[in-house]
């Protein structure tokens, strides 16, 4: 079975105002795979994953040149609706940002918002969010309790439920254990694992220990350009160029 | 600072400070800058036991205003609160009788203001938070919006007036003076709603967008209850002012006397703030009402206290959903 492109980016370019902030960037990512974004603070990695599920457009001065395809849609066309866009990529945000509502409302949001009303559906579907994120067995008895109370690496598994629970066909992850502790960071990688059985994950790290953990390919970033791409193995074992072996080797960043 | 042999003189200071610096620091050499530090540590401990005393002093001042107030009013006019004072209409030149058409009066002139200002305003905040691009235009209608709130209440008298009660044949009516005390409002409610927005983190609308709901989903599923309590305190100030401002109903609302309650919007109504005014300086028998008009003030304060009152704990509830 030949592995099928889920999205690619076509020399891609973005401004913020005058400020270029990634060149020319062109990426594939297959379908059900974990690609990681790598490369030094400030090297358009998360602008990048931005991109894709264009939340770039709430900043006002931004501006992009180029095409980012899904499927066979341009992204960016003027006819396409934004909005869908949202439901069929979907994003985990680096801090866990749950809703002040009950676990089982942030887990439905996405549902009511996209217009589902039917109540056993809505229930299905958020036990089978919470199931597929881990986090079932630990509030099933308490959801109705705001999500609040919940743990940072139980908020971060709601966030990933919530985003689970419309059917994403890919899922962007922006450092999603960067908050978390290490034993919360270990559940999260376990879950990219099992995750991406269904869904095409692109995962912002900084840590290399963990895109080498948890990813299939992995895309080296630095200074808005794209350096280097290729499976996750041979990038940090036998990587082609030397600035992406100095970054991996810690001689900088 | 007094006699006490803590204190180092500048003699001892000055001649220590040479030896410090080139040899091993020995013990009573320590003890000297260190005896430098304590005397004035002291003294910035009382200067800042004698500001925080201040502080406090300030604040109980503030609390005592209310007390003292609400006192005066208890003093002169306790001896005209009565079932029939609440409950009737004036009689014989509002000597005897009671104030229930003011009561309902100011009642109706809040409740109408806030109707027509809430809506407007938390519309207007919202426009202006979420949706509104910067630039010149976005200036302009802020800085409108600001002047307004500038705007003396007499100034909004004359406006309703000229606007609502003669060209708009309102005549002097419930009607106008509702929409004239809502815009009086207005700028209290779009002020306290814009900062109650504002203070909704952009993580939650983030999160909502990214999920795949439209802008408007957002404000309305997540940013506007989250908001609720700080919109509540809007509602409440203007509902404050609105009930007790006089100037803007002299002109649009109220009358000297009228025998019966209003039956419609375009009635005039008596109302308790003009009311006080008309027994203090316009009644005929001045010296007689005398009492009625610290008992009218009661009720006034009674009526904007009380509303307050369940508004901050309607708030104060929503806020524990929010936690």
């Amino acid at each position: 079975m030949s592995p099928k492109l889920k999205m690619t980016s076509i020399d891609l370019n973005f401004y913020y105002g005058d400020f270029q902030a990634l060149h020319n960037v062109n990426l594939q990512f297959q379908e059900r795979q974990v690609t990681a974004l790598i490369g030094p603070s400030g090297c358009g990695k998360s602008t990048y994953l931005r991109c894709l599920n264009r939340m770039n457009d709430l900043i006002p001065i931004s501006r992009v040149q180029g095409t980012i395809m899904l499927d066979d849609e341009d992204i960016y066309a003027p006819s396409l609706d934004v909005v869908m866009l949202r439901r069929r990529v979907g994003m985990v945000f680096q801090k866990p940002n749950p809703f002040p509502k009950s676990i089982f409302e942030n887990t439905a949001y996405g549902l009511r918002v996209n217009g589902v009303t039917d109540k056993a559906f809505m229930q299905h579907r958020v036990e089978e969010s919470l199931k597929r994120a881990a986090l079932w067995e630990e509030v099933k008895d308490r959801l109705d309790d705001t999500a609040l109370g919940l743990s940072g690496g139980q908020q971060q598994r709601l966030c990933i439920a919530r985003a689970l629970a419309v059917e994403p066909e890919v899922l962007l992850m922006d450092e999603p254990a960067s908050a978390l502790d290490p034993i919360a960071t270990q559940k999260i990688e376990d879950l990219i694992h099992e995750l991406k059985e269904l869904y095409t994950i692109i995962i912002v790290t900084h840590s290399m220990q963990q895109a080498a953990r948890v990813s299939d390919m992995t895309a080296f970033f630095y200074m808005g350009k794209l350096i280097e791409v290729g499976e996750t193995d041979t990038v940090f074992t036998r990587p082609k160029l030397k600035q992406t072996e100095d970054y991996i080797t810690g001689r900088f960043g | 600072m007094g006699k006490n042999d803590m204190d180092i003189t500048k003699d001892q200071y000055v001649e220590e400070k040479p030896r410090v610096l080139k040899s091993a620091p020995k013990h009573r050499k320590i003890s000297v800058i260190q005896q430098a530090f304590e005397a004035r540590h002291r003294r910035r401990k009382l200067v800042e036991q004698l500001l925080f005393a201040f502080f406090r002093a300030a604040a109980v001042i503030n609390g005592l205003a209310l007390v003292i107030i609400v006192f005066f009013m208890l003093k002169n006019g306790i001896s005209a609160i009565s079932w029939e004072f609440l409950t009737e209409v004036p009689r014989d030149s509002m000597t005897r009788g009671g104030i229930l058409p003011c009561i309902v009066g100011t009642i109706l002139l809040g409740l109408g203001a806030i109707v027509i200002a809430l809506p407007v305003g938390v519309a207007s905040a919202i426009y202006l938070n979420e949706y509104a691009k910067p630039g010149p235009v976005l200036r302009a209608i802020r800085l409108g919006i600001n002047n307004l709130a500038g705007v003396p209440s007499v100034v909004f008298g004359l406006f309703g007036l000229a606007f609502f009660v003669i060209w708009l044949k309102m005549g002097v009516s419930l009607a106008a003076g509702c929409l004239t005390l809502a815009a009086l409002s207005l700028p209290v409610i779009i002020g306290s709603t814009e900062e109650a927005l504002k203070s909704v983190p952009d993580t939650y609308r983030e999160a909502s967008l990214g999920l795949g709901a439209t802008k408007w989903q957002t404000i309305y599923r997540v940013v506007l209850p989250a908001s609720l309590p700080g919109i509540l305190t809007g509602a409440i100030l203007g509902l404050s002012r609105a009930a007790g401002e006089t100037a803007p109903i002299m002109f649009t609302a109220a009358v000297f006397y009228t025998p019966d309650l209003p039956g419609s919007i375009f009635d005039e109504i008596m109302a308790l703030p003009y009311h006080i005014y008309v027994l203090a300086t316009a009644g005929t028998h001045i010296e007689e009402t005398r009492h009625l008009q610290y008992g009218t003030a009661l009720v006034l304060i009674a009526l904007v206290l009380g509303m307050n009152m369940v508004a901050i704990l309607w708030r104060s509830r929503l806020r524990r959903k929010l936690k």
